[in-house]
């Protein structure tokens, strides 16, 4: 294994760490806090190892998909455990290990949090808690390589570990120019987005705050009410461009280059719009008690966008909705959102692909010779991707099941344990009961907490380059 | 550039992986998925799986913006039905692949009606090469500058060369040749001499004369060139076809080996000044009555290549002759390499060369002012033939004067037609084609020879 690609990256990551660091210091000293001390050390720490870290030259450029999964895994556990240092240094999150939960829920772009008062904490800590939602949701390495001259082909085995979707490709054949068109077209949305809530006479700290966690399809609100008190206005805004978050960003690539057909064919797209607005028409009309029809609609889409992108803001307490909509919501939280966007979940394109493999099984029950083809986007789905949706959705589950059966040691009500699980692994946010809208995942257990930051990670980077770091095999010469 | 390649076997790989380090966008569409599979997680290119001669794939794989369309699939109707499409979906150029010999009888209207930039054919590249080398046998490979009027020699000093323990300045007082050593490949490693280089056994020396001085060169130093007056051909495939044509043609006898009687009495038809012998040459008594001992030339072209390998081996114990290897699937090139077998012709690298060429003769007339360019000892030095359009820094100054960046030597200068090979006190001036060898890559202009 070549070991000193690993290192060399994981070292870069470090320092572009460092570099991300300097923002909520900046708004440190503008809002003259104290706490602004703790990334100075923060920054000092990262650039320590990182320097050294990224001055190894390998020996070989030359590297396969295990180091791409490896260097990934590793590298975003690395990125987390220095993130947390500013929470822990400033003492604001006191337990490192809640701490680092906080931290992974801000890169993962899940948005749990451990805080019971989200407003107790600083405005610099606020701000690195939903900048970290920006970085993680595009990617870290993504933003490494349409950067760093790193030349060569097999940096495609980093986009694929990290970028999420049953497969990933390339939007142009140089994988730097790809890379800088993904994070143009992020940066592009998150500049109109800030505009407009700026418009919508946001305050710039909570603009900059929920755009953040918009784009990552994070959900870090800066109130402890979450998102209730902000106007219909800027509710809107945020409920549109969460589900333009959600959208696969190949989408945006072709409209940028105006093929509007080729796009607008997109089987994926389609399908994320016609359960979104199912999902929007079922859950109104069956909380249509609330407060009048307009209301019920708002609020109804804001919910769906929010939970179906797996951002998890909340403008009210849907616990209090009945139960079908809960459902519908929870349901939504595994489905999640386009592969190719910044979005959590199983993603739309699997669940779309595991149920026509359905209709593919029963065919063949029925004539045991027909040979059926699936297609996808137009595309035969081939024998190993369909082999590595299945094999991922039976992971997950068993993932599932056992994180469950640990979190349940806590002995908190079904509905609660149930959702968080769902909640983090999904990358989600809120769940339901005790860690829905109003409540917070503070009251668990150290392990636990442990678990479901494992779960955020597994999430995150779709479970495999996380379970090889687990694999002897790996590690063998 | 954005290019297009169609067949992704070993031309078509070969090709995206230069042509991908030499930076451009590359496009690559095969019909097999494990061969995209592997190329895209090798190159930085992007892989299409699919008919290459498919409007609605070449529309996929961005036709329409590309520059130019390269189709190298098996086969030569799939390479033209490519081209003719890419043609008519845009305004790039396209190279094909035509191996036939029937459609190489009509390539000249074939290419204009199709309006192809280039076709190429390995089998008739390769006997090219070959012959230049057969003309000049003490030779291991030639490449031509300014239209052929200059060449670029690789040539290994032998053992018992007068040329060993002489520094190069000596040299060229000695045998009153204007050659210019521009590089000397030891091993491993690569030097661009200066007048002080010492030059050992067994070096190979690159240098730039045009063909007269360089025949001259090799009678000084004691080469008896031997002109090759016959050669003996093992297989007698399409390249000994296309080789014995031009052996005939410069009036060397040609024996031809080939195992398949109905062959041999094509063969025989097309060549009856050539001797067609039916034999299976791995029977090495065979080889001894037709005489390999006393043969000027030898070559291997059978379609197996270990079979020619194995051949070529037993030709360089028994007889003296300069010995050809055609090698067309194998790997292990450093292994091979280090084998004696004379000079391996591999069609499918040659093809492969020549497209690159080709390529960036096309991308230099969009930018910089490269006319030609090598790359010669792997891709360690390049060769660059350079045009000076306007007034700059170096011109009128004495090379000796100039400022130049280290490993860099103006090795040739090109005045309306007059070869020079220059010492200190020539200058370049306006109009003139300068070749610099360097170990510098990346060079795209006549200034940056200067630090």
């Amino acid at each position: 294994m070549n070991k000193l690609i690993i290192f060399h990256i994981i070292g870069w990551i470090l320092n572009f760490e460092a570099g991300f660091m300097v923002l909520p210091l900046i708004v440190a000293a503008i809002y003259k806090e104290q706490s602004g001390f703790a990334f100075l050390i923060a920054i000092g720490l990262c650039l320590l190892f990182g320097i050294p870290m990224s001055l190894i030259k390998p020996t070989s450029s030359h590297f396969y998909a295990k180091e791409g999964f490896i260097t990934v895994a590793l590298g975003w556990i690395v990125l987390s455990l220095f993130g947390a240092l500013p929470f822990f240094i400033s003492r604001e999150i006191p337990s490192y290990i809640d701490a680092l939960f906080e931290i992974v829920s801000g890169f993962t772009t899940t948005g749990s949090s451990i805080l019971s008062d989200v407003e107790a904490l600083s405005y610099c800590m606020l701000f690195w808690r939903s900048f970290s939602h920006w970085i993680g949701g595009m990617g870290v390495l993504v933003f490494i390589l349409s950067i760093l001259p790193l030349a060569g082909g097999e940096n495609i085995h980093f986009m694929r570990a990290e970028s999420p979707g049953p497969s990933v490709e390339k939007l142009v054949p140089r994988i730097k120019t790809s890379s800088k068109m993904l994070y143009t077209i992020y940066f592009g949305m998150t500049l109109l987005m800030i505009l407009l809530l700026l418009l919508g006479k946001m305050p710039l700290f909570d603009t900059l705050t929920l755009t953040f966690g918009t784009a990552g399809t994070g959900g870090f609100s800066v109130k402890n009410s979450g998102l209730a008190d902000y106007t219909y206005y800027q509710q809107t805004v945020i409920t549109i461009f969460m589900f333009l978050f959600g959208v696969n960003f190949n989408f945006y690539y072709l409209i940028l280059l105006r093929k509007f057909k080729a796009a607008f064919k997109s089987e994926e797209v389609r399908w994320y719009f016609l359960i979104f607005s199912g999902a929007i028409l079922l859950v109104s009309l069956n909380t249509g008690g609330f407060k009048g029809f307009f209301s019920s609609i708002h609020h109804a889409a804001f919910q769906v966008s929010s939970i179906m992108t797996t951002t998890g803001y909340s403008t009210l307490d849907y616990n209090q909705w009945p139960t079908f909509s809960k459902t519908i919501l929870v349901l939504l939280m595994f489905i999640g959102a386009c592969a190719g966007s910044t979005g959590g979940g199983i993603k739309v394109s699997r669940i779309v692909i595991l149920f026509k493999s359905i209709g593919k099984e029963l065919s063949y029950l029925l004539h045991k010779r027909s040979i059926k083809v699936l297609k996808f986007e137009g595309k035969k789905i081939q024998h190993e991707t369909m082999r590595s949706i299945n094999t991922y959705f039976v992971t997950y589950t068993f993932i599932f099941i056992a994180s469950l059966l640990i979190i349940s040691l806590d002995n908190f009500d079904f509905t609660s344990t149930f959702t968080a699980i769902a909640a983090t692994i999904n990358n989600v946010g809120p769940g339901l009961e005790a860690v829905g809208p109003t409540g917070n995942f503070g009251g668990f257990s150290d392990l636990s907490t442990l678990v479901m930051t494992f779960d955020m990670l597994i999430g995150r980077l779709e479970i495999f380059p996380i379970l090889l770091l687990f694999t002897p095999d790996t590690w063998k010469k | 550039m954005k290019i297009l390649i169609v067949g992704c076997g070993k031309v078509g790989s070969t090709l995206a992986e230069q042509l991908d380090r030499e930076g451009h966008d590359i496009i690559i569409i095969d019909n097999k998925a494990s061969v995209i599979d592997y190329i895209t997680d090798t190159l930085d290119v992007i892989g299409i799986v699919g008919n290459g001669a498919s409007y609605h794939i070449l529309l996929e794989a961005g036709i329409e913006t590309a520059d130019l369309l390269i189709a190298v699939t098996g086969s030569d109707e799939l390479n033209l039905l490519c081209c003719l499409f890419a043609k008519k979906a845009s305004s790039c150029n396209t190279i094909a692949r035509v191996r036939n010999p029937q459609y190489n009888e009509e390539i000249n209207f074939i290419r204009e009606e199709m309006g192809l930039s280039m076709t190429i054919n390995p089998e008739l590249e390769a006997a090219n090469e070959m012959f230049q080398l057969i003309r000049l046998p003490s030779a291991i490979k030639i490449d031509t500058f300014a239209d052929g009027r200059v060449e670029l020699l690789k040539f290994q000093i032998p053992k018992d060369s007068i040329l060993d323990g002489m520094k190069i300045m000596s040299m060229n007082r000695q045998f009153n040749s204007k050659v210019l050593v521009c590089a000397v490949e030891r091993g491993d490693q690569v030097f661009i001499p200066s007048g002080t280089f010492l030059l050992k056994a067994n070096d190979k020396i690159f240098f730039l004369a045009s063909p007269k001085i360089a025949a001259e060169f090799f009678l000084h130093i004691g080469i008896t060139s031997n002109h090759i007056k016959n050669a003996l051909l093992i297989g007698g495939g399409t390249l000994a076809v296309y080789l014995t044509n031009k052996l005939l043609a410069n009036g060397i006898k040609v024996k031809i080996m080939e195992q398949n009687l109905d062959r041999c009495n094509e063969l025989s038809e097309m060549f009856p000044e050539a001797l067609i012998i039916n034999a299976n040459a791995s029977d090495n008594n065979i080889l001894a009555e037709e005489g390999i001992k006393e043969m000027d030339a030898f070559a291997s072209l059978t379609n197996l290549d270990e079979e020619n390998i194995l051949l070529s081996l037993y030709a360089n114990k028994v007889s003296k002759a300069k010995i050809f290897t055609k090698i067309t699937r194998l790997a292990y090139e450093d292994i091979i390499e280090e084998m004696p077998l004379g000079i391996i012709v591999n069609p499918k690298i040659i093809t492969a060369d020549r497209i690159i060429q080709h390529v960036r003769a096309m991308s230099n007339r969009k930018g910089s002012n490269v006319e030609t360019l090598y790359k010669i000892v792997g891709s360690k030095v390049e060769a660059l033939e350079f045009r000076v359009k306007s007034n700059s820094a170096f011109v009128g100054v004495p090379l000796e004067k100039l400022e130049l960046k280290p490993n860099l030597l103006v090795s040739c200068i090109n005045r309306q037609g007059k070869i020079i090979i220059p010492n200190g006190q020539d200058t370049i001036q306006l109009g003139d084609t300068v070749i610099i060898v360097t170990t510098n890559t990346g060079l795209n202009d006549l200034g940056d020879i200067l630090l």
